[in-house]
């Protein structure tokens, strides 16, 4: 049994538009990624499970309890809001204040909350006046001071400058670590779903299209969905599929650093483009008229309007 | 689930017993074929109805020919005491209504402090005019209500994108081209917002009309005249013609609104201001400036100084022999003078918290749980706001004159508790919008942090969502406050002698010639409510 189990949970917003069922299971201390593309249902699964959203059928479970009835102020569950949602006219201690019950150990639970995000001695500063990294901090230690039985965060780092992402989610990472708490998180992006999840879920169009560790989803992706999403991926069908090896009716996924350029046999093929990006190049090499492969290659192999020939190294093959 | 449709409906049926219940009761009671024969025959009647549709009108012209030009000025061109000038000129919005007339009446009446002058230095045996009639209720609206297209414009030019100018510039067009054919439709959504909000406050309008009007009648003075001759079913068709007049207004008001989409579009800054430079033309708007600034606020001196002349101390002087507090120290040691202030007070503070909670739950309702009747209820909100005040006057005398508790009818009419309500129903609108308003800039985020945090339903308003409001809600509250504390139109139909407002107390002291005592609740008026109104400003 799961620490924290969905149990085929599903909502329906119009004859179009269903998120579900889902069923998954996260054990206690693990760390899992809702991964999707806008719309895939990531974020409206986590509101499930926060309570926000009320689901038209299934279960969300606790250690065994049916918490799906439960309104999210009684359900334990900590959040940390893709804006964070610290309240303006509250400092920033008030702010991880405001989960704690009033008593004598208040104060000092809020300085322990606020040294674990590294923001001792931030009590007293208004939340206007914090960078989007402390804000975020904040926000992290707001949830985590009550101590919840599992921490959600909604896109936790999309508010942030690119420059300043890969510090906080190094920090995210450590505080997460630290407390060993049981955590969900949605994003988009799939570094950040590798480098923070231990293991992913993979949604579109509101349905969970695999659940594994970030390897399993790169090297074996479930359904061509993944394949693509995940990773730079060529999808290669009919002449081109056959080209490689496949067979008719199936579909070859083939990633870019797969591809090899070798002297012996192989598909022959044209550089049209070649985009240097310092260690390594990305060729476009025209295969046949029309199609076009992505191949990751050393920095000095070809340049465009090379011969070259082709190889691949791996391919995954789907149903076309 | 039960629970949510409940509480919404429950409050639907609160608002629409307090604002639309008491209004179809009087037009069901209109319907009495002599009194709409006697309305429709008359030749009274027809001349009030089309004064006051014309009365309207030209309040819309003149108003729109003050504050537009101003507001360009203020907004475009820099020039010593700009920013002084600019907020000054915006104090007319702090004379409650009643007050304003009275402060024309001591200033340009004909026994006010120009008529006289005149007389002085002219030796004239007579006052050289009359303030009565249509010129003067034109002029005091004309005073009154520029504010409201200044304000407008000042607010709509602040938001048009300097690029758009350039670019007309670019192009090829020249400066008053640009001004036609760019910076006027950009302020087109602004303009027509204070075309409506004019229109509407005039055909409400009765202070103005009710003192100097004298033989000349609008629909407001009208209804009230027929009352006090006692011919109630006329009154009922009279104020549900004024009704009509009025929603006709809005809806075709609200047409030439156009696109508000269109100003949204620009998103840079606004031009920078123009500094004058040259020595004579900033002298002259200066000059002109400050002018203008004396010549609005000469009816707030005026008030200030017809304070302080004792009872029967100023007969034929040009200008008043003795100056004291005399009347101040009459207002707080008489018992019948202190007692309206005491009235309007409580009166005003119960009306506007009334007013705060049920937009509170407006709000709640419609912006939070979207509840299936959001449009309802919202729609309830702003109805107030379309009738003029003198409707709900006569709508609430007839509903709760007669005791019929089936039909959710008491008698309230001759208590203390038919002001506050008439204020409470009036200034619905005023806190409602405001706290609408607020709601909707609330991050429902908010919300949900405190509920994940632990917070029930109760701690999550008082903790979080109240806090945040508090700028909406005191916002709301204070134009409220002050509107209730300067009532006249209400309470002139529904005041009983013990709960007498400050306003019937002003018009009963004139009456008896007590000018100082009249103008000293003036100021204690306007002084309370440019007090309040800077609070509810304040963020």
């Amino acid at each position: 049994m799961s620490f924290l189990s969905v149990d085929n949970l599903q909502v329906r917003f119009s004859d179009t538009v269903t998120v579900g069922p889902v069923s998954l299971g996260i054990e206690r201390g693990e760390v899992l990624a809702l991964l999707g593309p806008s719309g895939s249902g990531k974020t409206t699964l986590l509101r499930m499970l926060a309570g926000f959203e009320t689901p038209d059928s299934g279960r969300v479970l606790v250690e065994g309890e049916d918490v799906t009835g439960v309104p999210p102020a009684t359900r334990r569950f900590g959040m940390v809001f893709q804006h964070y949602a610290l309240f303006p006219h509250l400092n920033v201690g008030e702010n991880v204040a405001f989960g704690l019950a009033k008593g004598t150990e208040r104060d000092a639970q809020v300085v322990e909350a606020l040294g674990l995000v590294d923001l001792a001695g931030f009590e007293r500063r208004k939340v206007q006046e914090l960078s989007g990294g402390q804000q975020q901090r904040v926000a992290l230690a707001r949830a985590l001071a009550p101590h919840p039985r599992v921490l959600l965060l909604d896109e936790p780092l999309s508010n942030l400058d690119p420059s300043l992402r890969e510090r906080t989610r190094r920090e995210l990472r450590e505080v997460i670590g630290r407390v060993g708490i049981t955590t969900v998180f949605v994003t988009h992006e799939q570094e950040e779903a590798f480098d923070l999840g231990d293991r992913v879920a993979v949604l579109n169009a509101g349905t969970l299209e695999q659940l594994a560790t970030p390897d399993q989803v790169y090297d074996a992706p479930a359904s061509l969905f993944v394949a693509t999403f995940v990773g730079r991926a060529n999808v290669l069908k009919g002449s081109g599929a056959l080209a490689f090896g496949g067979e008719a009716g199936e579909a070859l996924v083939i990633r870019p650093e797969h591809f090899r350029l070798v002297t012996g046999p192989g598909v022959a093929g044209v550089v049209r483009e070649r985009r240097f990006t310092g260690a390594s190049a990305y060729l476009q090499v025209e295969i046949a008229s029309g199609v076009r492969v992505e191949v990751l290659a050393e920095p000095r192999s070809a340049q465009v309007g090379d011969q070259v020939t082709l190889a691949a190294a791996r391919k995954t093959v789907f149903p076309s | 689930m039960r629970k949510r449709s409940s509480s919404g409906l429950l409050l639907t049926i609160l608002l629409a017993w307090l604002v639309l219940y008491p209004v179809l009761i009087v037009a069901a009671d209109a319907g009495h074929a002599s009194a709409i024969h006697a309305f429709v025959s008359r030749g009274t009647e027809w001349s009030a109805l089309w004064a006051s549709c014309w009365i309207s009108v030209l309040s819309v012209v003149l108003a729109a020919l003050i504050g537009i030009p101003l507001a360009f000025l203020f907004e475009w061109f820099e020039f010593p005491g700009r920013k002084l000038l600019g907020s000054l000129i915006a104090l007319p919005a702090v004379l409650p209504p009643l007050v304003g007339v009275i402060a024309f009446l001591f200033l340009y009446g004909e026994s006010g402090f120009v008529a006289r002058g005149l007389q002085y230095v002219l030796g004239f045996q007579q006052a050289p005019w009359r303030l009565q009639g249509a010129g003067a209720i034109l002029l005091v609206h004309a005073y009154s209500m520029y504010v409201y297209f200044y304000l407008f414009t000042r607010a709509g030019l602040a938001k048009v994108d300097a690029a758009m100018i350039e670019a007309a510039h670019a192009l090829g067009a020249g400066r008053w081209r640009t001004l036609f054919r760019v910076t006027l439709p950009l302020l087109r959504p602004s303009l027509a917002g204070a075309t409506l909000l004019t229109f509407m406050t005039a055909l409400g309008s009765f202070s103005a009309p009710y003192v100097f009007g004298g033989g000349f009648r609008v629909m407001p003075t009208q209804i009230v005249a027929s009352r006090l001759n006692g011919e109630d079913a006329l009154a009922m068709v009279e104020t549900v013609a004024l009704a009509l007049l009025a929603l006709i207004g809005l809806v075709v008001l609200r047409r030439t609104e156009g696109d508000a989409g269109v100003v949204s579009l620009g998103k840079g800054a606004a031009p920078q201001r123009r500094v004058i430079r040259t020595p004579l033309a900033r002298v002259t708007a200066t000059v002109t400036g400050w002018a203008l600034a004396v010549v609005l606020l000469l009816p707030h001196l005026t008030l200030i100084l017809v304070s302080l002349v004792p009872y029967a101390t100023w007969t034929t002087e040009a200008f008043p022999p003795v100056l004291n507090l005399d009347n101040y120290r009459r207002l707080l040691e008489e018992p019948t003078r202190l007692a309206p202030l005491v009235n309007s007070l409580w009166m005003a503070v119960v009306s506007t918290a009334g007013a705060v909670v049920l937009a509170l739950a407006a709000g709640w309702m419609v912006v939070r749980r979207r509840a299936r009747l959001s449009k309802i209820i919202e729609a309830l909100v702003a109805l107030p706001w379309a009738l003029p005040g003198t409707v709900f006057a006569i709508a609430l005398a007839t509903t709760f004159s007669v005791m019929k508790p089936l039909e959710a009818r008491w008698v309230l009419i001759g208590t203390a508790a038919i002001l506050p309500l008439a204020y409470l129903v009036r200034n619905i609108p005023v806190t409602g919008r405001a706290i609408l308003a607020g709601y909707r800039q609330l991050d429902p985020a908010f919300d949900e942090a405190a509920a994940s945090l632990g917070a029930g339903r109760w701690e999550t308003f008082r903790r979080v969502s109240l806090p945040l409001l508090s700028p909406a809600l005191m916002a709301g509250a204070s134009l409220a406050f002050v509107a209730a504390l300067g009532d006249f139109v209400t309470s002139v139909v529904l005041y009983t002698y013990d709960t007498r407002p400050i306003s019937m107390e002003i018009l009963s002291s004139l009456r008896l010639n007590e000018i100082g005592v009249a103008a000293a609740f003036g100021v204690v008026l306007m002084v309370v409510s440019a007090v309040v109104l800077a609070i509810g400003a304040r963020r």
